[in-house]
């Protein structure tokens, strides 16, 4: 067995800080110890903790592609003690990060389909991954769709990845607000994501799709997926429980016999359902 | 190994005792303390007591302290810098006195620390623990350790196992190596086996239902009124896991004195409100019934599913410590009649 305390972060320099959306910050972190750079791998889907040491750990997930290799970036909303802490962090300060934890989307499988992204708030970063993944590996998927929806236009995050989205043809981005939260100037729909997928009503032939946001929104994301003609098994997400240790110990994001940090955080639909309503 | 048995008379104790503590190990045993009994570090044996059913805490904090500095570290303008865990600084620790409950008790907090990723923390100070236990003479109505696959003469997990006999004198089995180098401290004092039978020596602990009567039901039970009722009393204050041998349950945070401080991991309890809150104020787990039945499920359920171990070993502390009186014992055996 390994001989290395579990416990101890990798020490990252924060290279680069991006202002996302009012309170939520991108950190590109780079690794101080060579070695542990040349060492390290992870998969799309998968998360860390990051810490700012003498303030605590608070767990995200990797918000940057595999397919870009050298760093690695996280995007958080400043919310409680840690990630206030890290909202103070300025580019060159020294965090801690222990992972990559947890399992990954299975984008292997998925090689040959259609993907349909859907994806409320700040719940596009545990998103980004695994689409820079498709997009940086495009000739492996057939249509690429993205559904993005955000209280209000301020709250968009990654606006500037969302203009290269726009701008490409070979992906289909439709962003929404909901109702009273567009600008005179806004482009996209305007409308809860449910309602504009409903509209939009993309094919589910040969197609997974990827769902990512608040209970409330996956709570009514779903019926029209499967209205759509999307199955069970043909519907992922990512749970973000609150978690302590990430690999299974500390008991916080045990959910039926599930951990959340082992077995997940990516679920199928039909793996979620056969688990007890507690994540 | 095969168990070997011998006999200790009861004037040899105190000379064992010494020899270990002579031998540099760290010795800790049952000392009273105003109305409490624990593990602590004794002087000489005249201050280690026999008169406890168990102690008032159990035997794990030696694995799995209530605070473990997971490492030191040190702020400057420059940066951070880490201080690794010591862990060749972990001394040899004897635990006399253990209660055979609390010597299963490790079996399955060492498979929460091993399953798929080592602790090394946790897995390096159990190695580095000889586990000298002591039959139960005396039960209480709390005990119910035959009912989760254990018995008050039970040698798993010890190292060594002493029974007093009617004589007052001691039956010792001889467990594992690190039993053997004990042994080897004072090989004199381990005499020729008696012939008294260990049964009828120990403490009668009737059994009330079986553990795997309670993971059938508590499976096919998950929705039911049953959680809400046994609950309804329950303050949430977490003392239960806190006493618990198999709790492993924890938290970890940030400890700062002024520049210094230490990343420490301390237990906490899944009966506790803010165990699962989330950031946006959901909580998976809103309610004190729904929180009840977590603790219940994992132990009789999730670690028998996913680790091959119950999370329970009948010690009954629980129950005693329970400052609104839920009793484990009577909850279970009204859940394995359902």
């Amino acid at each position: 067995m390994e001989e290395k305390n579990i416990y101890k972060p990798y020490l990252m320099r924060v290279e680069k800080i991006t202002l996302e959306a009012p309170g939520v910050r991108t950190f590109r972190l780079k690794f101080e110890n060579e070695e542990e750079a040349n060492a390290f791998e992870f998969k799309a889907g998968q998360f860390g903790e990051y810490s700012v040491i003498g303030e605590g750990e608070s767990t995200f997930c990797i918000a940057s592609s595999p397919t870009r290799k050298g760093y690695i970036e996280c995007t958080y909303r400043e919310a409680g003690r840690v990630t206030s802490a890290l909202a103070k962090c300025e580019e060159g300060d020294v965090v801690g990060f222990r992972g990559p934890y947890g399992n990954t989307f299975p984008i292997d499988e998925w090689k040959g389909k259609s993907l349909l992204f859907i994806a409320g708030g700040i719940a596009l970063p545990p998103m980004r991954c695994v689409i820079w993944n498709a997009l940086d590996t495009r000739e492996n998927f057939k249509d690429v769709t993205i559904l993005y929806g955000a209280k209000n236009v301020g709250d968009l995050v990654y606006k500037n990845e969302l203009a290269d989205w726009e701008a490409r043809p070979d992906v289909k981005l439709i962003t929404t607000v909901d109702p009273g939260g567009q600008t005179p100037d806004w482009k996209g729909e305007v409308g809860f994501v449910p309602a504009v997928l409903e509209k939009a009503a993309p094919s589910s032939e040969n197609t997974v799709a990827i769902v990512c946001g608040p209970p409330i929104m996956i709570k009514f994301t779903l019926p029209v997926l499967e209205k759509l003609g999307f199955t069970e098994d043909t519907i992922y997400t990512t749970l973000e429980n609150r978690m302590k240790c990430g690999f299974g110990k500390c008991g916080r994001c045990n959910c039926g016999p599930v951990y959340v940090c082992k077995d997940g955080p990516v679920f199928s639909y039909k793996q979620l359902k056969a688990l007890p309503d507690e994540y | 190994m095969t168990i070997e048995k011998y006999l200790v008379k009861k004037t040899s104790l105190p000379v064992l005792f010494d020899k270990i503590k002579a031998s540099g190990k760290v010795v800790k045993a049952p000392k009273k303390k105003s109305h409490t009994t624990d593990f602590a570090d004794v002087a000489s044996f005249s201050e280690v007591t026999d008169d406890y059913i168990v102690t008032t805490q159990s035997a794990k904090s030696v694995a799995f302290p209530r605070v473990e500095k997971l490492f030191n570290y040190v702020k400057s303008k420059d940066g951070v810098q880490i201080t690794d865990y010591a862990l060749n600084a972990i001394p040899e620790v004897v635990m006399w006195g253990v209660r055979p409950c609390d010597a299963a008790g490790f079996d399955p907090l060492n498979a929460i620390f091993t399953w798929d990723i080592n602790d090394v923390i946790f897995t390096t100070k159990l190695k580095k623990t000889t586990i000298i236990g002591f039959s139960c003479q005396n039960a209480d109505e709390n005990c119910f350790c035959t009912s989760v696959g254990g018995n008050p003469g039970s040698t798993q997990g010890s190292d060594i196992l002493f029974t007093k006999l009617s004589s007052g004198d001691y039956l010792a089995e001889v467990i594992s190596e690190k039993g053997k180098a004990i042994q080897a401290l004072a090989p004199e004092l381990f005499e020729a086996a008696p012939s008294e039978d260990k049964e009828q020596n120990l403490a009668k602990v009737d059994v009330k239902f079986t553990k795997e009567i309670i993971k059938e039901k508590v499976d096919k039970y998950f929705e039911s009124d049953v959680w809400k009722e046994q609950a309804q009393r329950c303050i949430g204050c977490g003392t239960c896991a806190f006493v618990c041998p198999t709790c492993a349950c924890f938290d970890i945070q940030d400890e700062n004195h002024g520049k210094n401080g230490h990343r420490i991991r301390t237990w906490d309890s899944c009966c506790f409100s803010q165990f699962t809150l989330h950031t946006s104020g959901h909580n998976p787990r809103p309610t004190q019934d729904r929180r009840w039945r977590q603790r219940i499920m994992h132990k009789f359920s999730y670690m028998p599913d996913r680790i091959n171990v119950y999370g329970c070993v009948g010690c009954g502390r629980c129950s005693r410590a329970c400052p609104v009186d839920m009793n484990i014992a009577e909850h279970l055996t009204n859940i394995s009649k359902m």
